[in-house]
């Protein structure tokens, strides 16, 4: 089992979709929302996922392939 | 001695010990120092400090660091009053703090010199980032004066020229075959499985603290007072919030009067997600893919951005953005004007600061820092085409056929 942290940009079109609830159930990974803002038109939340690394990484692939925005929560980390 | 009593939670104030972590456990947003600011009143005279030694380390002690610093001569740059470029540009008042002239030609040692020393403190025994160019010559040139080992982590489309300024301080260089979020992904996972100093994710809230001392020497150099404006590049947004809290904390401990500057971000507009978020009167920042030239401050999703942005409103400040070509006209101007050679973020602050001026924001007579942080001889890739010798023979005759006229109409 392993955790990460990172954060969820939504686009409009995204918002009423159960995107969170749909990565918890189709990969076995525990979502613990942090921080959220979501307003009628543009969101972001910062969320710890917990599960197997597999999971977490396949869960990721797929709530970007969903159109979600995904970034450590650390921001960039790369630096000039 | 140091008056650093904990890491704290920007945004729900939880507290840490001083320990080597930069975001909090509650919320997963990121730590600061906090201070004891009564007693570092107390110990603290303008002339005391005035008397230090003059590099960075005169502030030493509003810095979180307790043993001996890593130091390679960084800070006490020149602030420069630029005249010429103020007539350029309109302003009667215009000072150029030149950060290209720190040991690795960006103001990135400020920052590294804490957290490299702080790294030490921990007791580790290997420093690691990742970085485009500027951090990683800096953070490779500390652990070489440290005698600690150095992993730098880089992107592996980075143009090979970039990397000898790293590289000659002999690190271990890792270039990651991916993109940059790739490299950024994997780095948040390297820092998680190794035990590493990582200067810029759990050294974090102490490589932010080095930033501070730019903004104490400009007071310091101003003769103790603030600027009425400031214009920073703005990458992670981390530079302008301490350039901020280095000039509240010196009125916050009498040393300055209470500061009324008004602080503006500068940015490439092809990364520029916090001018967006400024533009649209938001405080959330939405991430960006860069696309500039301008690589030293193309970060996409700036980890400081919201504390940038909120620094710029309160301060009655701004953020503006310039196109690649007018950073590299800023780069030449400010060349051709006041004999500085910056990188191309340099041309972004003075092109910035062409539009403020014009545009009346900054007014004429207010008294105007422009923070230039880094040298332009490492990213001369991008000026290439400004190069245009005349080619002679070795004779006085073709000489005189070649420049002759230009010679007589000067």
């Amino acid at each position: 089992m392993t955790k990460t942290q990172v954060m969820f940009t939504f686009p409009q079109e995204l918002i009423r979709e159960p995107i969170i609830y749909s990565l918890g159930h189709q990969f076995k990974i525990v979502t613990n929302i942090r921080r959220a803002d979501v307003t009628e038109n543009r969101g972001w939340v910062v969320l710890e996922l917990e599960g197997e690394e597999k999971d977490i990484e396949q869960g990721i692939a797929w709530v970007t392939s969903k159109g979600v925005r995904v970034d450590p929560v650390v921001g960039d980390v790369v630096e000039g | 001695m140091s008056y650093a009593r904990a890491l704290r939670c920007r945004k729900c104030g939880q507290e840490y010990p001083l320990q080597p972590l930069n975001r909090c456990d509650f919320c997963l947003s990121p730590l600061e120092v906090s201070y004891d600011y009564k007693a570092m009143a107390r110990g603290l005279s303008r002339e005391e400090l005035a008397a230090g030694p003059r590099s960075m380390w005169r502030y030493r002690d509003m810095l979180p660091v307790e043993g001996e610093e890593v130091d390679i001569g960084t800070g006490f740059t020149p602030l420069v009053k630029a005249d010429n470029l103020g007539r350029e540009l309109g302003l009667d008042r215009l000072y150029i703090k030149n950060d290209c002239l720190n040991p690795t030609y960006s103001f990135k040692d400020r920052a590294v010199s804490v957290a490299v020393s702080k790294a030490r403190e921990f007791g580790f025994d290997t420093v690691a980032c990742a970085s485009t160019g500027n951090l990683a010559a800096s953070v490779a040139a500390h652990a070489a004066k440290a005698k600690m080992r150095a992993y730098v982590f880089v992107p592996s489309d980075v143009e090979p020229g970039k990397l000898v300024g790293a590289a000659i301080y002999d690190p271990i260089l890792v270039k990651v075959d991916g993109s940059y979020d790739d490299v950024n992904r994997l780095c948040t996972e390297v820092a998680k499985r190794y035990s590493w100093g990582f200067i810029n994710i759990n050294l974090r809230p102490y490589y932010a603290e080095g930033s501070k001392t730019l903004g104490y020497e400009v007071a310091e150099q101003l003769g103790w007072r603030a600027p009425d404006c400031v214009v920073a590049p703005a990458a992670s947004g981390l530079l302008f919030t301490r350039i901020w809290k280095g000039l509240d904390e010196l009125a916050m401990l009498g040393l300055i009067e209470p500061v009324n500057t008004h602080m503006y971000i500068a940015q490439a507009a092809g990364s520029s997600p916090i001018v967006n978020a400024f533009n649209a009167g938001s405080l959330h920042i939405n991430p960006v893919t860069p696309d500039t030239i301008v690589k030293s401050i193309a970060i996409g999703n700036p980890a400081d951005g919201h504390y940038a942005l909120m620094v710029a409103r309160q301060s009655g400040g701004g953020a503006c953005a310039v196109d690649d070509e007018e950073a590299i006209a800023g780069v030449q101007l400010l060349a051709q004007t006041e004999g500085i050679f910056a990188e191309a973020a340099g041309g972004v602050v003075v092109g910035v600061l062409r539009k403020l001026a014009a545009s009346g924001v900054i007014k004429r007579g207010e008294l105007t820092v422009a923070s230039i942080t880094g040298a332009g001889p490492r990213t001369q890739e991008v000026l290439t085409d400004i190069v245009r010798p005349f080619a002679v023979q070795p004779t006085i005759e073709s000489v005189e056929e070649s420049i002759g006229a230009l010679v007589r109409s000067a």
